[in-house]
């Protein structure tokens, strides 16, 4: 019947052993605080390191840099457009500029500003975007944006990157003064559980191996890594054997690891907080269908703005928790089979 | 040290000489802007032959010295030529402007690494912006150099161009000299039918900026208006000039007309422009 999903059925696979890599937390921080922490220690390291922000300093969680670089940090007030447009200026003097904003501020509003003046001019900028996503939760959809990884994966010498956890984002948010060009750091707002190593090196464009499996690959970015691990266990379970990637990087895309993947799998569910146009999902496509197409299910938001609503029911109704990834590999497997 | 720091005689030969480049690139390709190029070249002559502080052995942060920002890229010919004849690269490369392959793109572009160019523009509005970062880095860097930018008069009518003027003063971004070219016409017609811009003395003015106003096509009165905003700086606010010219000045039937903001002449006005244009000393490319 139309609109209604197929059974998946899954011959003989209950039968096997599986088992799923371990992951613990102790505690569980916000992401946008793994940036703040990130820029005071690459401030501290990096006499370059110049901080601008729009008006949320608090939200982005700035104000230990502000307070021990005071000389190095700039506030612009409610003026995004600008703020890209200074950061490209500061640039041509040597510094590494890293502006500050939620994601809507961050990409939509000052597309334009990032396309000419940062992008196509080749800027060493850093666009860290907080309250990605649909996790900012009660503001709504004017401020949850789900279109942000496509319009920036899309603008040549643009590098993206989404974090999973409070470490990795630190670790990017250091990592990324290293690397001469712009990149987009996108980050979140709500508390999620801090399980990679504090001292996980941040390797740009590198995709990061979270369990070994051979029935599916689950592509995971941002906070749809930790769904991903607990969907693994409940595969696991239920006698599925998933690889889980934790790809950090959206562009350049880990196109060797993804290949590699899937050539042992033969399917795949890519799981992402953003619209499932133009994401995580259709990079790995496009990576597949260059090479070789392999099923894929999405497990994204399905081409719609959000809404008011508390983080976890929002992450519910649009389809974005474990549950929606168990059920996509059940259906990507059953596709392989068919 | 500016390298050519010429005479008034000298820059009104060198100006001449630029006018001839732009309407010859702009034939040459049937394509381009020439208006606000001939309008705004006494200025581009004034800052790259007398008064900024530069080397042409290019280096995008130009340490040390006076920084110029094109943020109405559109009028790329004249830069083009003034870069060129001031020594960043050979005169002959102005041939190639607006074809394919060429380091001339139709509007400024760092992408393909022409010398003398720091950022691209073209997308009207974010040239300032630019200017007033290039500036602030400087100061950190307890860099003496000066930061030039020029707009146009339409190009006003960007958000942002206010969100820099709003940034500059409260950050005493003291460093920056910008212009604007107020020739009053835009592409749909003249500035006050479009969208009027009004009392702009008073409207900076209000935003904390020092402001001058200047001829733009007359030496005699615009080097000593740039001396005076020179003078200004370091005092704790951004300067801007406000610089009346005429589009298409030294082409006698491009004067005073949004009719030639974009538009080239065809073979036939070439000559009468060029008639019109005679220089003693330098030589075409």
């Amino acid at each position: 019947m139309y609109g209604v999903l197929q059974q998946a059925t899954i011959p003989d696979l209950k039968k096997k052993k599986t088992q799923m890599k371990e992951y613990t937390y102790t505690e569980k921080k916000d992401t946008r605080s793994g940036f703040g922490d990130g820029l005071l220690e690459v401030g501290r390291q990096n006499p370059n390191v110049v901080g601008l922000c729009a008006d949320l300093i608090g939200s982005l969680k700035m104000g230990a840099f502000q307070k021990e670089f005071p000389e190095r940090f700039f506030q612009v007030g409610i003026a995004e457009a600008n703020m890209m447009g200074l950061a490209a200026g500061m640039t041509i003097g040597g510094k590494i500029p890293y502006t500050g904003t939620f994601a809507n501020f961050s990409t939509g509003r000052v597309y334009d500003q990032i396309r000419q003046s940062i992008a196509y001019s080749s800027k060493n900028v850093k666009i860290c975007a907080s309250h990605a996503g649909l996790t900012l939760g009660e503001d709504g959809a004017t401020h949850q944006i789900l279109e942000d990884i496509g319009m920036m994966k899309m603008l040549p010498h643009m590098t993206v990157i989404n974090p999973c956890d409070y470490n990795q984002t630190k670790a990017a948010t250091i990592a990324i003064a290293d690397y001469d060009g712009p990149v987009y750091l996108r980050f979140g707002r709500p508390s999620v559980p801090i399980f990679t190593p504090a001292d996980q090196k941040f390797e740009i464009g590198k995709a990061v191996m979270l369990n070994e499996g051979t029935d599916l690959s689950i592509f995971a970015t941002g906070h749809l890594v930790w769904k991903a691990i607990l969907a693994g266990k409940i595969l696991a379970d239920k006698g599925i054997s998933a690889e889980i990637i934790n790809i950090h990087t959206i562009k350049p895309l880990d196109t060797e690891a993804v290949l590699a993947s899937v050539a042992k799998t033969g399917c795949v569910v890519s799981a992402e907080e953003h619209n499932r146009i133009g994401g995580l999902g259709d990079s790995i496509a496009q990576a597949l269908a260059s090479s070789k197409p392999a099923p894929q299910e999405y497990v994204a938001v399905n081409d719609s703005f959000g809404e008011s609503g508390t983080p976890d029911e929002l992450m519910e109704k649009y389809g974005l928790t474990e549950n929606d990834i168990v059920a996509a590999a059940e259906r990507a497997i059953s596709r392989k089979n068919a | 040290m500016n390298p050519h720091n010429q005479s008034i005689d000298e820059l009104k030969q060198t100006a001449a000489q630029v006018r001839r480049d732009i309407v010859r690139m702009v034939h040459g390709v049937n394509s381009g802007h020439p208006g606000g190029s001939l309008g705004c070249t006494d200025y581009f002559v004034s800052l790259y032959f007398r008064l900024m502080n530069y080397s042409t052995d290019f280096t995008m942060e130009g340490k040390g010295e006076d920084l110029f920002f094109l943020s109405n890229g559109h009028i790329s010919p004249v830069w083009y030529s003034v870069l060129a004849r001031a020594g960043f690269f050979d005169v002959k490369e102005l041939s190639t402007f607006r074809k394919l392959n060429s380091r001339l793109q139709g509007h400024p572009t760092t992408h393909e690494g022409l010398p003398g160019v720091r950022i691209a523009s073209g997308s009207l509005g974010q040239g300032l912006s630019v200017a007033i970062g290039a500036a602030q880095a400087k100061k950190i860097n307890k860099d003496k150099g000066l930061v030039y930018v020029l707009m146009g008069d339409g190009e006003l009518e960007e958000g942002q161009v206010w969100e820099a003027s709003m940034y500059a003063p409260h950050h005493k971004v003291d460093n920056l000299i910008a212009t604007v070219d107020r020739n009053g016409q835009q592409i749909d017609g003249s500035t006050e039918e479009v969208m009027s811009l009004g009392d702009l003395r008073a409207k900076f003015e209000a935003f904390g900026w020092h402001v001058l106003e200047a001829d733009g096509n007359n030496f005699e009165l615009l080097l000593p208006a740039f001396e005076e905003a020179i003078s200004a700086t370091g005092k704790g606010k951004p300067v801007i000039i406000l610089m009346d010219t005429e589009m298409g000045f030294g082409v006698d039937f491009m004067m005073g007309s949004h009719k030639w903001h974009g538009v080239a002449p065809n073979d036939e006005q070439l000559e009468i422009a060029l008639q019109q244009l005679a220089v003693k000393v330098a030589a075409d490319y």
